[in-house]
C-alpha cells in the first residue's frame, strides 16, 4: 500500500465527479423523498402525509412478498454462482491458445444488453420453438415457464446463472493468476494437499476479488429489473415479481408517487445496509489474514 | 486432473448454446421457425438482417444507442480520471466517505432513479435527447470509473510522480505526457467496462427517451408487443446487439482479467 500524503487541494479533482454524481443522484433522491412524504389528487397538488407511506408499507402483505421473493432470488444466485465460479476458474488452464478463447467466450454473456438476455432465454424456453423447451417437452417433462412458478423460478436462475456467472470465473481468475509459482514449489516441497493448496495459497490470495465479485453480484441480484420483465413479466401471478418489477409497476404502472417513494427508499437503505456489512466483514477479514497470515 | 479442461469446456458449451440458438433462429424464416423444429436453418436466409438494415426505425436504433453510449463513454473516463488519481495519491477530508458514497450510487437500483429522472430531465428539457441518457447513465458508470481507475493507478510507483516533479513537470504537463501512457492499458479497461454497462441498461435508457434518442433494447421490446412477433427480426435484432460486445472484447483481451477485478489484483 502506498503511504498517502495529506493534501485538501485533492478536493478540487474529486469536485467534478462529485458535482456530477450529486446532480445524478442527490436531486432524483430529494425528489423521492419529497414524494415519500406527500399525497396528491392529481394536478399537481400535493399534502403532506407524514409517515404514512413507510407504516403502510411496513403493513403491506405486497411489500412483503416482494422483499422475501427478492432474498430468496440473491441467496440462491450467490450460492450457486459464487462457488460454481471458483470451481470453473480453478479448472481453466493457464497459458497457450485456451486462455484468450476461454476469456473471449466467458465475457460475451456479460455483454448482450440485458433485455436481449430476456429475450434469448424466453426464446430458448419456449416450448414451441426453443430448444430448451423443446428438449424438455420431447423427454416428456412438463415444462411451461408461463404458468408454472417453479418453472419460471428455474428459468430465471438458470438464466442468471448464465449471464453472471462468468464474473466471478474471470475475477477468480484473475486472482489465481496473481499467485506466483514459487507459492506452489513451496507447497509442493512440503508435501501440502490439493485441498491444503486451495484453504491456505489459493482462497487468501482470492480474497479481495471474491469481495469484488460477491458485492457485485448481491447488488445487481438485488436489484435486477428487465431480464424476468421480459421473460415472465412478474409472473405467472406475482410469483416472479422482484422488488424492482413491483416499484416500476407501482410508479409507473399505477401512478402511486407516494407510496412508490416510500418503497425507493426503503428499498435503497436496505441495499447500502446489506452492502456496507459485506463490504465491512470482509475487508476485516482481509486485514486479519494479512496480518495474521504475513 | 487429466480431465480437469472438460470443466471450463462444457461450461463455454453451455455458455454459447443459446447464443447459438438466437443466431440459428435470425437465419430461418418466420415459417420455418413456426412450422417445424430444426437444429440449424433448412432455408438459409438474410432477409431478417435486410430488414433491419433498410428499416429507419430499426437502425436508428442502434445509432442512437451507439451515440449515447460514446458520450458517457467520453464523459465518464475524463471526469474520473483527476478523480481517481487524487483518491489513489492523496488523503483529504473525507476521502474515505466519498469513496463508499459513490460506491453506494453503482449499488443504486435504476428503478428507483427511473421515475424522478425523469421529471429531472423533463423539466430542464432534456428529455428524449442523448445526453439525457448519457448523464443518466453516468450515476453508475462514473463510481465505477473511478473505481477501476484508482486500482490501476494505485499500482503505479509513487516514485514515477515524484521523479516528474523534481525534474520540473508542472503537473498537468506530468499528468498528460507521463501518468496517462502508464495506465494506457487501464483507461481502455475502464472505458470498456463503461461501454459495456451503458450498452446493457435498459430501463433509464427506455425511460427518458420517446422518439429520437430511443435505444434499439427498446425498440425491441415494442416490437414484441406491437407487431404480433416477427421472432425472425427479433432474433436477427438480438444477434447484432450482441456483435458491439464481442467486438470490443476482442480488443480489451489482454487485460479482461484486470479489467474484471476493477483493477486490484
Amino acid at each position: 500500500m502506498i503511504q498517502k500524503q495529506v493534501n485538501q487541494k485533492a478536493w478540487f479533482m474529486v469536485l467534478p465527479v462529485f458535482l456530477l454524481v450529486a446532480f445524478s443522484a442527490v436531486i432524483p433522491l430529494m425528489t423521492v423523498v419529497n414524494y415519500s412524504f406527500q399525497d396528491t389528487f392529481g394536478s399537481n397538488q400535493f399534502f403532506w402525509v407524514g409517515m404514512d407511506w413507510f407504516r403502510d408499507l411496513m403493513h403491506s402483505e405486497r411489500f412483503h412478498d416482494a422483499f422475501l421473493r427478492q432474498i430468496a432470488f440473491s441467496s440462491i444466485i450467490l450460492a450457486i454462482e459464487i462457488p460454481l465460479g471458483i470451481a470453473i476458474a480453478l479448472a481453466m488452464p493457464r497459458k497457450g491458445w485456451g486462455v484468450p478463447v476461454c476469456l473471449i467466450s466467458m465475457s460475451l454473456p456479460l455483454l448482450i444488453p440485458w433485455n436481449v438476455v430476456g429475450t434469448i432465454w424466453q426464446i430458448f424456453g419456449r416450448v414451441d420453438i426453443g430448444l430448451l423447451g423443446h428438449s424438455l417437452a420431447s423427454m416428456g417433462i412438463d415444462y411451461n415457464y408461463t404458468q408454472d412458478p417453479i418453472a419460471a423460478w428455474i428459468t430465471i436462475i438458470v438464466m442468471d446463472v448464465w449471464h453472471w456467472t462468468s464474473l466471478v470465473v474471470l475475477l477468480s481468475y484473475a486472482g489465481l493468476c496473481s499467485i506466483p509459482d514459487a507459492y506452489y514449489q513451496a507447497a509442493k516441497i512440503d508435501g501440502a494437499s490439493r485441498i491444503a493448496v486451495f484453504r491456505y495459497i489459493q482462497l487468501p490470495k482470492m480474497q479481495g476479488v471474491l469481495l469484488i465479485a460477491v458485492l457485485l453480484r448481491f447488488m445487481d441480484s438485488f436489484m435486477i429489473y428487465t431480464e424476468p420483465f421480459v421473460i415472465t413479466g412478474g409472473g405467472p401471478g406475482n410469483s416472479t415479481t422482484f422488488m424492482s418489477i413491483d416499484l416500476v409497476k407501482m410508479a409507473v404502472g399505477q401512478f402511486d408517487l407516494g407510496p412508490a417513494a416510500a418503497m425507493s427508499l426503503v428499498y435503497f437503505l436496505i441495499i447500502l445496509l446489506l452492502s456496507w456489512i459485506f463490504y465491512t466483514v470482509m475487508s476485516n477479514v482481509g486485514e486479519e489474514s494479512k496480518n495474521g497470515g504475513a | 486432473m487429466r480431465w480437469k479442461w472438460l470443466i471450463p469446456a462444457i461450461y463455454i458449451f453451455f455458455l454459447l448454446l443459446p447464443i447459438y440458438w438466437l443466431v440459428n433462429m435470425s437465419l430461418k424464416t418466420n415459417d420455418e421457425i413456426l412450422s417445424m423444429f430444426t437444429l440449424w436453418p433448412q432455408d438459409l436466409t438474410f432477409a431478417n438482417y435486410k430488414v433491419i438494415f433498410t428499416d429507419a426505425s430499426w437502425y436508428s436504433g442502434y445509432i442512437n444507442s451507439m451515440i449515447y453510449v460514446s458520450v458517457n463513454v467520453l464523459i465518464s473516463v475524463c471526469f474520473a480520471l483527476p478523480a481517481a488519481y487524487a483518491f489513489s495519491r492523496y488523503s483529504f477530508v473525507g476521502d474515505k466517505h466519498l469513496f463508499f458514497w459513490l460506491l453506494t450510487n453503482r449499488m443504486a437500483p435504476p428503478a428507483v432513479f427511473a421515475l424522478p429522472f425523469f421529471q429531472l430531465y423533463s423539466s430542464i428539457g432534456l428529455f428524449d435527447t442523448h445526453i439525457a441518457v448519457a448523464l443518466a447513465h453516468c450515476l453508475f458508470n462514473l463510481p465505477l470509473a473511478v473505481w477501476i481507475l484508482e486500482g490501476f493507478m494505485s499500482g503505479i510507483p509513487k516514485e514515477i510522480d515524484e521523479t516528474a516533479f523534481v525534474d520540473g513537470y508542472s503537473w498537468p504537463r506530468f499528468f498528460v505526457k507521463i501518468f496517462i501512457p502508464n495506465i494506457a492499458s487501464g483507461i481502455g479497461v475502464t472505458a470498456f467496462f463503461c461501454f459495456m454497462f451503458s450498452w446493457v441498461e435498459l430501463l433509464l435508457a427506455r425511460t427518458l427517451t420517446a422518439v429520437h434518442a430511443k435505444p434499439i433494447s427498446a425498440i425491441m421490446t415494442r416490437t414484441v408487443s406491437a407487431s404480433g412477433l416477427d421472432w425472425g427480426v427479433l432474433a436477427a435484432a438480438g444477434v447484432l446487439t450482441i456483435l458491439p460486445g464481442a467486438l470490443v472484447i476482442y480488443f480489451v483481451r489482454n487485460h479482461i482479467a484486470k479489467g474484471f477485478a476493477l483493477g486490484r489484483v
